[in-house]
């Protein structure tokens, strides 16, 4: 019921707040900031009780809604959740309150549909999250898609347009051929067994001939890398962060890429483990390509939303190094990297954000000698700076250590091309405090920078804390992932179905075997 | 006692966190309270500490703190671990560290970033202890990459000036690229041994490889690269010079006393691996005997002050390399730790010559200074005869000399070492005297501005007494034999076994030696005080030489020329993606394509007639040629 209740509240808050607009222009965001604070405290509070309790750390769904839906088709709403998704559900609801703090002077006109969206985005991130239905994953999948498409194209900026269709059409792209592999394992699954059903844990038990698995997990595949972003099909990202709003950003790198790392680790390698272990070698190779081809890009970058966008290029790289080598090393790299670096990237996003609202340009040719006026806002951009390149002490180092030490047991030549990306990321990351905050200063009475607002200070600094805590005690958030990270690992079907005939519509045409 | 030990690395963090929160609120005279005497108490617990360690029965101590990370067997803590290596380590940081902050105190009194230059040294302090008292190898990464940012962020201290952030930029990336052989070397170190714990790993490495196993080597090298980005050895060497964009104090502390040693600190901590391989080891001693040469000649040729002490920083760190690779592993710790003394003191001295000079930093402007700066002059002279190993009265004498010794004597020694180091040894002293004449004597070319304090006075006169006495713990079997230091670190570090035979001949590398330093004082006297014009008449006859020499051997030319414009050269051009371009041209066809069809719908009956002929035409064909 709970699950339930946390996506209740968003949407309910969601449209509450677009009708508010009417009565009160103030409103919408302090109707959207309490539905947030609501569900991160629900969330929040669950997790100590159950960390106490010590059933977290169990096997097994630790809450679970399930009612049908729509019956002749098999469809129900079913939610669950795991250590993995609670993680994720902690992560969301903690961005989600920053993204509508930082939202809070920055949009001035249809603020009720703003908020709206806003909310609506992160109730289709939550349903993603502890969805075990395959439809209802779907019918998420596109709740966060839609008002995202929103908040870039009326809130974002110059370009606004052309980033909002791209993002839509690349993500929508992918989510179709995800619809298609989804479809497929269900009539798979009907007719080997009479039970037509989109429920995942159902689908689980299916095991399926070589060819058909692969068709079908890339399926899935793609939609997830799409989103990840994994070079070559990141080129939407760079122009959606950089136009949509300091919020938008902030959702999008801290929340709507980890869905795609969610769905690897959630339905990729447990539905289909053969045909994932067979494209191992060349998913963590595109990985790796990612990581450096993305760092080489951030260091050429001039606007600076731009650059922390393809940072993230080179950070998701991480993710998919790790996904693929299949060890709880790297796993758990990866639930890492999710989390730090949503924290991370997201709150460079934010500082973006912070001096355009300063400043209105996010070009860092313009920028420079800003350290004087704002130190404190040098500081806290310094400690993400570090983040970025991954510093010992902060979160990010455990990720991307997790990672490298956990993909070198499978490949030692990717990983030593993934830890150069290091020295990449060094190189990019200095490159934004340079750029930004030394140098000589402007002339004065170009623009009036201000130090860091108490608004600023309720966002930044528990970011600040977040990341110091996870870089030296990560151990909380490691423990609760232990469970759903060993589940992926080794999931044995606890009665096999085996689907014999494939699909007709690709022609089973592989059948060298 | 033992259980405080946590305190010393906890002390500096906590100075410097109370310089974060508080720092702007607080007076400037309570700053240098927080930074220096955050310090201070921590060298007081080191002293405590030390002083029960060394009267007990100087067994290892370990702390456990919490656990860093637990997954499926990786388990790196946060644990220190006490012996008498780290001591050692322990001592000089916190002891000059110190020092230089009390220095500090006076030296940066007047610079508005005041607060922000103590978060930042105490930051450093605190990180490098962690780095040497880990226990594991993680959390002296952890320490190891600190250090390196509170390099990065004190050699960029006065930022307004874009070519202190391209030093600092330089610093951090360059040692990254160490950092990172390093990291991989753990990632092997792991799956060999399925932990990174230090300890297990020594003990273990015995047990798992034969001497020469080709995974020992591998491990020994890429530890190795680390150590080289660290200390700035051969052919990571290029930052040390550009880093001396940072304030004095920091030069002394970080980038002469400190951090620059953690490589020498990283093999001698683990010995056993190179021990077990061979070539690695001797791959150690050559970059240490190259390193020492190449930048003893350029300092030879450098004008600026503190780039003369940075390029003799490099070379004296090639000693300690040139130690580690003979199996000298107790001679390099104790050349580190004479070298911490009159390094510090060199670079203290030398920024206070430039402070009190209004940032005057070319030597040949200076000049005359000993009449004008007696205290200043005579530390400086000290710190210098100790530098060049003049012989008997230094400290530097007695650590360099046992180093030279064994570099020959040692079973993994050899004549080449011995050439190298003594031909170091020469051009040492040589430098350095030339850099004492030609500051300190001649005429005065730039008025002196005011004149040093108490504070920045004091610990000169400290380290001066410790750079003279400090030798004497340590005396070769020729003359008194006192082995204080290595039996201290017996405990921990295999003793050396020499040649068969040679035990005679230490006298003779000693008279060599002596005779080399004195000989490089009296040409460098010769040539800058008695005869200065001959100089012009060298360095116009060589000068191609001397421009190679000047520009650190063209190494800078050369990565550039490899790694930078090139990587530059990928940035620039693909800075709009050229993977988006692919899309773009999606787009455009589908454009195409549009417009294409949208021509044929054109409303014309007779258009629309042709078509439909053509295409039944076409269909007919082609089912008559098919079936």
């Amino acid at each position: 019921m709970m699950l339930a209740v946390l996506i209740i509240v968003l949407m309910a808050g969601g449209l509450l707040a677009w009708i508010s607009h009417q009565w009160h222009p103030q409103a919408p965001k302090w109707i959207s900031l309490v539905s947030v604070l609501i569900d991160f405290a629900i969330i929040a509070i669950y997790w100590l009780q159950h960390y106490q309790i010590g059933d977290l750390f169990n096997d097994g769904w630790l809450a679970s809604y399930k009612v049908p839906w729509i019956e002749s088709f098999g469809i129900s709403f079913n939610l669950a959740m795991d250590g993995l998704s609670l993680l994720m559900l902690v992560l969301t609801f903690f961005l989600g309150v920053m993204a509508v703090l930082i939202s809070w002077n920055e949009i001035s006109h249809r603020v009720g549909f703003y908020y709206f969206n806003l909310l609506w985005v992160l109730a289709g991130i939550t349903g993603v999250f502890v969805t075990l239905d395959m439809f209802l994953f779907y019918f998420f999948w596109e709740v966060m898609l839609i008002p995202m498409y929103f908040l870039i194209g009326i809130w974002g900026h110059e370009n606004k347009r052309y980033a909002a269709y791209k993002f839509f059409i690349f993500t929508q792209a992918g989510g179709l051929l995800m619809l298609l592999a989804i479809l497929g394992l269900y009539f798979l699954h009907g007719r080997a067994t009479g039970n037509f059903t989109f429920d995942y844990l159902q689908l689980l038990n299916m095991e399926l001939e070589p060819s058909t698995g692969r068709w079908l997990m890339l399926g899935f595949l793609v939609a997830f890398v799409v989103k990840l972003p994994i070079v070559p099909f990141h080129t939407w990202l760079p122009d959606a962060h950089s136009q949509a709003p300091t919020a938008g950003s902030l959702i999008l790198a801290g929340l709507l890429l980890k869905t795609g790392a969610y769905g690897i680790l959630r339905f990729v390698i447990p539905l289909f483990p053969d045909a994932a272990a067979e494209i191992a070698k060349p998913a963590m190779l595109l990985g790796v390509v990612g990581i450096l081809y993305g760092a080489v890009l951030a260091y050429a970058q001039t606007d600076l939303k731009r650059l922390v966008a393809y940072t993230s290029v080179s950070h998701m790289g991480f993710v998919m190094l790790g996904a693929f080598a299949f060890n709880k090393l790297a796993l758990q790299g990866v639930v890492m990297q999710m989390i730090t670096h949503g924290i991370s990237t997201g709150a460079l996003f934010i500082l973006a954000g912070c001096i355009y609202e300063r400043i209105h340009t996010r070009d860092v040719t313009k920028m420079g000698g800003f350290w004087p006026n704002m130190p404190r806002m040098g500081g806290i951009a310094l400690v993400f700076v570090m983040a970025s390149l991954g510093l010992p002490g902060l979160g990010n180092f455990v990720a991307e250590f997790l990672t490298l030490v956990g993909s070198w047991q499978v490949s030692q030549k990717l990983t030593i091309l993934a830890a150069i990306g290091l020295v990449g990321a060094t190189a990019y990351s200095l490159r934004i405090m340079q750029k930004v905050f030394y140098g000589q200063a402007l002339p004065a009475g170009d623009h009036a920078v201000h130090d860091i607002t108490i608004r600023e200070k309720f966002i930044l600094i528990p970011m600040v804390v977040v990341i110091i805590v996870l870089g030296i005690y990560p151990g909380p958030v490691l423990q609760t992932a232990n469970a759903p990270i060993s589940n992926v690992l080794d999931y044995k079907p606890a009665k096999k179905v085996v689907a014999t005939n494939t699909l007709e519509m690709k022609g089973g045409t592989d059948e060298q075997e | 006692m033992k259980e405080l030990l946590w305190l010393i690395p906890a002390l500096p963090f906590i100075g410097a966190l109370i310089l974060i929160l508080a720092g702007s609120r607080l007076s400037r005279s309570l700053v240098p309270v927080v930074g220096a005497g955050s310090v201070g108490l921590a060298a007081l617990v080191t002293l405590l500490i030390g002083f029960e360690f060394l009267s007990g029965t100087r067994a290892p101590f370990e702390q456990l703190l919490w656990t860093w990370i637990e997954v499926d067997g990786f388990k790196p803590e946060v644990a220190l671990y006490l012996d008498s290596l780290s001591l050692v380590f322990i001592f000089v940081i916190t002891f000059v560290g110190f020092l230089i902050h009390l220095y500090s105190a006076e030296f940066m009194r007047e610079d508005e970033g005041y607060s922000r230059f103590f978060t930042f040294l105490n930051l450093f302090v605190g990180s490098m202890l962690m780095l040497v008292l880990a226990n594991n190898l993680v959390l002296m990464y952890l320490g190891w990459e600190g250090v390196g940012l509170c390099s990065y962020l004190l050699i960029g201290f006065w930022y307004k000036e874009e070519k202190n952030g391209y030093a600092a930029r330089k610093a951090f990336i360059i040692t990254r690229v160490g950092d990172t052989a390093m990291a991989i070397g753990l990632f092997m170190l792991f799956r060999t041994f399925g932990t990174l714990d230090i300890q297990a790993i020594l003990s273990g490495a015995q047990d798992t490889w034969q001497v020469g196993s080709q995974t020992a080597v591998a491990i020994g090298l890429l530890l190795l690269g680390g150590a080289v980005g660290k200390s700035a050895q051969l052919p990571l060497q290029t930052w040390l010079p550009d880093a001396m964009a940072g304030p004095s104090p920091v030069s002394a502390l970080i980038h002469a006393a400190t951090m620059v040693t953690a490589g020498v600190y990283l093999i001698a901590r683990m010995y056993a691996i190179f021990e077990l391989a061979p070539l690695a080891q001797l791959w150690v001693g050559i970059i240490g005997a190259l390193t020492l040469l190449i930048s003893g000649f350029t300092a030879l040729t450098q004008y600026d002050l503190k780039r003369i002490l940075a390029y003799s920083t490099i070379s004296q760190i090639g000693y300690m390399f040139l130690a580690l690779g003979v199996g000298a592993f107790s001679s390099a710790i104790f050349h580190f730790m004479i070298h911490a003394f009159f390094k510090a003191l060199l670079f203290l001295a030398a920024g206070a010559v430039i402070h009190l000079l209004h940032h005057e930093h070319d030597i040949f402007r200076m000049g005359g200074l000993r009449k004008k700066l007696p205290v200043i002059y005579w530390t400086f002279l000290i710190g210098a005869a100790s530098l060049a190993a003049l012989p008997l009265i230094t400290g530097g004498f007695y650590s360099k000399d046992q180093i030279l010794w064994y570099a020959y004597a040692g079973e993994k020694g050899n004549i080449w070492f011995l050439v190298a180091a003594m031909t170091g040894a020469f051009v040492t002293s040589l430098y350095t005297f030339r850099m004492v004449f030609v500051t300190f004597f001649g005429t005065e070319k730039t008025h002196v501005g005011h004149h040093a304090g108490t504070l920045m006075t004091l610990p000169l006169v400290v380290l001066a007494i410790l750079s003279t006495l400090g030798g004497f713990i340590e005396l070769p079997h020729t003359m008194g034999h006192v082995q204080l230091f290595s039996d201290h670190l017996s405990t921990v570090l295999p003793a050396i076994s020499l040649k068969e035979g040679v035990e005679s001949s230490e006298w003779i590398v000693q008279l060599i030696a002596a005779g080399l330093s004195l000989t490089g004082v009296y040409i460098a006297y010769f040539l800058y005080v008695q005869s200065p014009q001959s100089v012009e008449r060298i360095k116009t006859s060589v000068n191609a030489l001397h421009q190679f020499w000047f520009s650190g051997w063209g190494f800078d030319a050369v990565y550039d020329f490899l790694f930078v414009k090139p990587f530059l050269w990928m940035a620039r051009t693909n800075k709009a993606d050229v993977v988006d371009k692919a899309y773009d041209g999606v787009v455009v066809s589908t454009g195409y394509f549009h417009r294409g069809f949208a021509w044929t719908q054109s409303g014309i009956m007779r258009w629309y007639m042709v078509g439909i002929v053509i295409g039944t035409i076409l269909v007919v064909t082609l089912s008559l040629i098919y079936y």
